[in-house]
């Protein structure tokens, strides 16, 4: 770690440089999985109570994305997608950085659980936990399980969202959590497959770093394989319509054929294929969860109207 | 303390009381909603 990386000069940090920290387009995806949770529950939130509920994620997963970046500012030095970040960049000192993130993390579940539930309140500390505690300061160094296991930080928000309205958890908030666990690896792998040179460099055990590219693509496949059909199952237990399925079943199928040309990939140097399964992930996850939500808000519109 | 670094140390301490004074908003309004019947 450089000089840089643990004390920035003092009064140079943007409010911009803070707003980094928080991981804006990590926070985004989050909000709009809990937003989904909370959209499919069973019974009524006060929208202000709602409002609430996904601001406290939204703060919670950039607070998260703070401390990460506070913790790993001597990988982020080495690698170059994120040397640019404002603890590398030396805008903003580590130790501020712990104390912003730290205050936020703390603020975010206290306001959870004293203005919404403290189910809610309970689900936000322990996904702060994986994300920091499991992810970031245990396994992301040690072991190329690491996103796998860590993965559940960024899946808990639908049930967040859940148990936001209900007060308690159930199969299909499990359900959702489950998809965007399964998720992950493939996502992340296709980004480590053409970034592998980065984290060798880092010293960050990533699956083709410690088991090569050829073991990577299998696992992408095997994850894959296991996420297609979770990708359908809340059409099973009802909590997905025929718009739902549609969208899992196309999107789903295109994932797939992607993660195929992943694992027969000729190109070495470029891995265009791992390419397009990273953006083709971005759209399944959003394409799922934006199906659910419209397909929930038009039964809640029929509803409203009653039947013609 | 450069004049640079003033206007950020300003710009700052307004990000922080904006966000107090929307807390504050916030408790009351959330307080609202809970104490009614």
């Amino acid at each position: 770690m450089t000089a840089a990386t643990l004390s920035a000069e003092p009064g140079i940090a943007t409010v911009g440089d803070y707003f980094a920290l928080l991981k804006p387009r990590v926070m985004s995806l989050v909000v709009f999985t809990g937003l989904a949770g909370m959209i499919v529950a069973p019974g009524t939130i006060h929208p202000l109570t709602a409002f609430t509920a996904l601001l406290c994620i939204a703060i919670a997963a950039g607070a998260s994305g703070a401390l990460n970046m506070a913790y790993e500012a001597d990988i982020d030095a080495l690698m170059t997608r994120t040397a640019n970040r404002p603890i590398p960049a030396g805008h903003i000192a580590r130790g501020e950085a712990l104390g912003f993130g730290w205050t936020l993390s703390v603020g975010a579940v206290a306001v959870m659980g004293l203005l919404v539930n403290i189910i809610a309140g309970a689900l936000l500390a322990f996904t702060i936990f994986v994300y920091v505690g499991v992810y970031t300061l245990w396994l992301k160094r040690r072991t190329p399980q690491n996103i796998v296991i860590g993965g559940l930080a960024g899946a808990l928000p639908p049930a967040i969202g859940w148990a936001a309205v209900t007060g308690d958890l159930a199969l299909a908030p499990v359900l959702l959590v489950a998809i965007i666990f399964l998720w992950t690896p493939p996502h992340f792998w296709a980004l480590s497959l053409w970034r592998s040179g980065d984290y060798a460099r880092a010293g960050v055990p990533m699956m083709p770093v410690v088991r090569g590219k050829r073991s990577t693509r299998r696992q992408i496949l095997a994850y894959t394989a296991l996420l297609i059909p979770a990708g359908l199952s809340p059409s099973a237990i009802g909590l997905g319509g025929p718009l739902y399925l549609g969208a899992a079943a196309f999107i789903g199928s295109w994932f797939a054929w992607e993660a195929v040309a992943v694992a027969l990939e000729k190109d070495l140097e470029h891995e265009p294929a791992a390419h397009r399964l990273f953006r083709i992930s971005l759209i399944y996850m959003f394409a799922l969860f934006a199906a659910l939500i419209v397909e929930h808000l038009l039964h809640i519109a029929a509803f409203a109207i009653g039947p013609w | 303390m450069s004049d640079a670094q003033d206007r950020e140390r300003r710009r700052r301490n307004l990000a922080i009381a904006l966000s107090l004074v929307a807390l504050v908003v916030l408790f009351y309004l959330m307080t609202m909603v809970r104490v009614q019947p």
